[in-house]
């Protein structure tokens, strides 16, 4: 989906404050400046944020998507919290989403160290591994669908591993694991992308001091490496929490969300509002979602703050 | 992580002959989670329907059978759905470029305005925004107005890139110095004439980054078209992919030419234009 472009997260690194201001603000600004500005602004609101105002107003009533509505208060926020179904989506969201962070981030980051190294093909490599992130999530998952429920089976029976014999699919324990593996495929390509870039501007002498010193690949990754490309890290993070806490297309082609409901995310449970009639219940949810993002985005950013460098 | 093979950096690389081979070894081994599955696309897709419910996923083609790919031409209506999916691409791509070029233009060079200042803010909220907060009142509002359909898709599209293409526009525009376009406006050149001439040559890497990240969002979105378009003929490419879930469960040859189908464009696109995509995000991730 749009808003989950790994690459996206590259970019809020430029949000700081290095800003080109002028002392222009005596001068009469141009009316052609808001000819550039308004269609954007006004498409921009009337397509998202209009939506999102009237679905946050609706959470507060009965509607179900037609006809008449009254207004209910809190009363489907509180029911919310109660809902075993909600608070279980929820628990697989977050548990998945942090598994998925910190497995995708430490592959890409140990594939952008290694592809930096004095390594042979490392173009064509580096072409290689990017390729999942061109690749559509839903048609990346009904392959992966085939891997799991067909081959990763005669593979395990074939040598003789039992727990594997039978899909992982259909298994409510294992389920999840498929999940989070296409997930990482997926979205591990931007991440080593943004990680390269943030290695290549680190000094190259650094390095070499360090080893005049006698520092081992390892100290030199933790002392040098590391602290440079800490914002590329939050950056990561912050927005690759953020992308899988909305996974949608990936479950679609895996699981559907089963067995059962053991791996229903947050996202599917608000889109089956539109066809389960409960459509102001699940805006209330979707009212809590994005609640509990900002917190999460916000709280990541400040915990971080302060340990990154900024380049 | 750490690089097994030169313990004592660049000194000791240098003496064994430049090229740390184990870690080459062990990255062209990595290749194969990204190759695997796309071989076994490719070879299922090839197989006759016996050799591909065997379930040796692994094994090639034999006979090789290319038949497959004409079911699946069928099933999907596959030039239909590509011109669709091309179609929402086009839309995406031409209004995110030309929306949001132009908004980071006004934004960069009215920073100092409050109104400008905000706006930045305003759009860039959205990334922070999760797209089921804004689904099913997007649903409504595109029935009752008639956009449940490609076109209202393409739009949807854009407007979720153009926090991304703004912020990207205005990072680049920054690194633009002033004085290129005060000369012109000395010469008499009006703010669209400067737009026009000097900024918009000025932003081509910017806008193939930008438009290549908008046409691969679009292209390949499921979520989106499944819920909007009304009518299930018009549907984009990877949305027609779920009739082999449920109609045609066993017929995986004709399931995986239809992928490959659906993947090939892409990738053959990326192939070609890789250098801006990779040149992209390093655009994107250091200051200019």
């Amino acid at each position: 989906m749009t808003l989950q472009t790994p690459l996206a997260e590259v970019a809020v690194q430029q949000e700081g404050p290095p800003v080109r201001t002028r002392s222009r603000s005596r001068r009469r600004i141009e009316p052609i400046y808001y000819l550039f500005l308004v269609p954007a602004l006004l498409l921009f609101t009337g397509f998202v944020v209009v939506p999102a105002v009237i679905g946050i107003f609706y959470s507060f009533t009965d509607y179900v998507g037609y006809g008449s509505w009254s207004l209910l208060g809190l009363r489907n926020y509180t029911a919310l919290f109660s809902d075993p179904d909600i608070l279980g989506s929820y628990g697989f969201t977050l548990g998945f989403a942090v598994v998925t962070v910190v497995i995708a981030q430490v592959i890409a980051l140990a594939l952008a160290v290694a592809l930096t190294k004095r390594i042979r093909f490392a173009a064509p490599l580096r072409t290689i591994f990017v390729i999942p992130m061109v690749l559509s999530g839903i048609v990346v998952a009904y392959v992966f669908n085939f891997l799991f429920s067909n081959s990763l089976p005669a593979f395990a029976s074939a040598v003789g591993f039992a727990p594997l014999e039978q899909s992982i699919l259909g298994n409510p324990d294992l389920a999840w694991l498929s999940i989070v593996t296409v997930s990482a495929w997926q979205t591990i390509p931007g991440a080593l992308l943004v990680y390269t870039a943030g290695l290549t501007s680190i000094p190259g002498d650094l390095y070499e001091a360090s080893s005049l010193d006698g520092a081992s690949a390892w100290t030199q990754f933790r002392s040098i490496t590391l602290p440079l490309i800490a914002g590329f890290v939050l950056i990561n993070t912050v927005l690759g929490v953020k992308g899988y806490l909305g996974v949608y297309d990936v479950i679609v082609g895996l699981t559907g969300g089963g067995p059962g409901t053991s791996t229903r995310s947050v996202a599917m449970a608000i889109f089956g509002g539109f066809t389960g009639g409960d459509y102001a219940y699940q805006m209330a949810n979707a009212t809590i979602f994005f609640i509990v993002t900002v917190i999460i985005s916000v709280a990541q950013l400040l915990v971080t703050r302060g340990r990154t460098i900024r380049l | 992580m750490s690089d097994p093979a030169a313990p004592r950096g660049a000194a000791r690389r240098r003496r064994l002959g430049g090229t740390n081979w184990p870690l080459t070894i062990l990255l062209l081994l990595a290749t194969l989670t990204v190759l695997a599955p796309l071989y076994v696309t490719l070879s299922m897709a090839f197989k006759t329907s016996e050799q591909a419910v065997d379930g040796e996923a692994f094994a090639l083609p034999a006979p090789f059978n290319p038949q497959s790919f004409a079911v699946a031409w069928e099933l999907t209506r596959f030039p239909v759905s590509f011109g669709i999916s091309l179609a929402v691409a086009a839309i995406t791509v031409v209004l995110t470029l030309f929306l949001s070029s132009l908004a980071a233009y006004a934004i960069v060079r009215n920073w100092d305005r409050r109104l400008f200042r905000w706006s930045l803010f305003y759009l860039l909220a959205a990334l922070f925004l999760p797209f089921p907060v804004v689904a099913l009142p997007q649903i409504q509002l595109t029935a009752m107005t008639g956009l449940d359909n490609p076109i209202g898709v393409g739009i949807l599209h854009a407007m979720f890139q153009l926090s991304f293409s703004v912020l990207l526009y205005t990072a680049y525009l920054r690194s633009i110095p002033i004085e290129l376009e005060e000369s012109a406006r000395i010469d008499g050149a009006t703010t669209w004439q400067i737009f026009r001439r000097i900024i918009l040559p000025l932003l081509g890497p910017m806008n193939a980054t930008v438009g290549i990240f908008a046409f691969l969002a679009s292209w390949n979105d499921f979520m989106l078209p499944s819920l909007i378009t009304a009518d299930p003929a018009l549907q984009t490419l990877p949305v027609v992919q779920n009739i082999f879930q449920s109609q045609f469960g066993t017929n995986y040859n004709v399931a995986f030419a239809s992928y490959l189908m659906a993947m090939a464009p892409t990738i053959i696109v990326y192939l070609i234009a890789q250098r801006w995509v990779i040149s992209g995000i390093t655009q994107g991730a250091v200051k200019h």
